[in-house]
């Protein structure tokens, strides 16, 4: 098994970080590729960008940003937010982008995963799936649902199903956000993670309820991969400081 | 023969961040698919991401093919990446087996599915024996994986292995010829140094 992963996401929007980034001793770093930079150095394992905005006239923008970012990070960059097409997945990768994310785009046209996972191999995408809890029904095991458009809108389907449909369709990766816990910082949705990692055979990237250092340890223990942005954002910990935690609890981590 | 860096370009793929990274060490870089100018360069990358059917395939009808072959036997420092490795291999079993360049026996073959695949992140290299000053530095080394299929680690040449699932092939070489699974343009310091190392070897005869 490859060592887990640390995974700093930026939100950006018109190519500048959406909430700034703050790092020890350092102003505020609006500038995405700044703070990639410094996260870069700070030992980051990958790097995400996800484009909130994500309008057609600001892709422009964001293709100049990822191909700025690629020049002086030499660390692994996925890119999501508003891929939609083959035309778009394949403009990201040439810009300098490793892996592309998708997550509306799939579940209004889920063949768009085969599609995409045909155009560079599945390890150049990654599916984005955002859930919330199902109302518990007593006697029956929890469910989760999907949200698209930044969990804003229910879709009716079933998380689980989803899931697996998008592992089976070609994703190399799920990037899998809980939307009950994201903002919250009281840690990830465990049951889910779990449940989800004994579904699929592809990695596993957790995202949404970070507080702590513990919160990444836990969610560890059943995803490859730990996504979070406001504690390091905020100049809690470093990326170092993570790795360290993790590697005393025997988490493999690269150092 | 000009003193650049030829990085083949057969389609989609991260064909950038090895742009970028090689530039990065001080390499002057010419991204082509032009047989002329792989033939010209004193040193060709040729890098991969996708499938091997694909890629073998775009590399056979784009000509490009035969001028790698002519580079690799007059001696001159070749690096295949990721997929550029498994090229190089006789054959591989992915989308319903795909011939290669046979320049190295073996079949590429997937990893077992007893692990997650893709294989994606940062797995650790050891030494499969007396290992090139181009590798040396790497034994114990972190570095980054974006795969599912994979030499055999016991390949002719096999400097480096690495395990997912199972060990496999994870740098070679074979005089001039250097070949990895891995990533060094998205292994960070560890991959820059490698690739620092490669523009470094004496572009020969």
């Amino acid at each position: 098994m490859p060592a887990k992963r640390i995974i700093p996401c930026l939100d950006v929007k018109d190519g500048r970080v959406v909430k700034g980034v703050k790092f020890q001793n350092l102003r505020d770093a609006g500038d995405p590729v700044e703070a990639a930079a410094r996260y870069d150095a700070q030992g980051a394992d990958e790097i995400t960008y996800l484009d909130i905005a994500a309008t057609l006239e600001n892709r422009g923008t964001l293709l100049d940003l990822v191909s700025r970012t690629a020049a002086r990070v030499f660390a692994p960059l996925t890119v999501g937010g508003g891929v939609r097409s083959e035309a778009d997945f394949v403009a990201l990768l040439r810009a300098g982008a490793d892996k592309v994310s998708v997550n509306s785009s799939a579940v209004k046209e889920p063949a768009l995963v085969d599609r995409l996972s045909a155009v560079a191999g599945a390890q150049a995408l990654v599916v984005a799936v955002d859930v919330k809890r199902r109302p518990r029904v007593e006697g029956r095991p929890t469910e989760w649902e999907v949200y698209v458009a930044g969990g804003s809108k229910a879709t009716g389907r079933e998380g689980l199903a989803w899931i697996r449909e998008v592992a089976d369709r070609g994703a190399g990766e799920l990037l899998l956000t809980s939307m009950d816990r994201d903002g919250t910082q009281a840690g990830y949705d465990l049951e889910l993670l779990e449940r989800v990692a004994a579904a699929v055979r592809i990695p596993v990237i957790a995202s949404g309820g970070v507080g702590t250092l513990e919160h990444l340890a836990e969610g560890l223990r059943f995803a490859d991969a730990a996504l979070a942005a406001s504690i390091f954002h905020d100049g809690t910990y470093t990326v170092g400081e993570a790795k360290k935690f993790l590697h005393s609890r025997g988490v493999e981590v690269r150092p | 023969m000009s003193d650049t860096v030829a990085l083949v370009d057969y389609g989609a793929g991260n064909l950038r961040s090895v742009e970028n990274a090689l530039r990065e060490v001080g390499a002057q870089v010419v991204v082509t698919r032009d047989p002329a100018e792989v033939r010209d360069a004193a040193r060709v990358v040729v890098p991969g991401q996708g499938a091997m059917p694909a890629c073998a395939e775009a590399m056979r009808g784009s000509g490009v093919e035969a001028a790698l072959r002519e580079v690799i036997a007059r001696g001159s420092p070749v690096l295949g990446i990721c997929v550029g490795l498994q090229i190089l291999f006789t054959d591989g079993e992915e989308a319903g087996g795909a011939r290669g360049l046979d320049l190295v026996s073996g079949t590429v073959r997937k990893l077992p599915p007893e692990v997650r695949l893709p294989h994606i992140g940062w797995s650790r290299l050891a030494a499969a024996g007396p290992l090139h000053p181009i590798f040396a530095p790497l034994a114990g080394e972190y570095v980054y994986f974006a795969h599912s299929y994979a030499a055999p680690a016991d390949a002719p040449g096999t400097q480096l292995t690495a395990t997912h699932g199972r060990p496999f092939c994870a740098g070679l070489a074979r005089g001039n010829l250097f070949a990895v699974q891995f990533h060094p343009e998205k292994s960070q310091q560890a991959g820059l140094a490698f690739l620092r190392r490669f523009v470094g070897v004496p572009a020969c005869s």
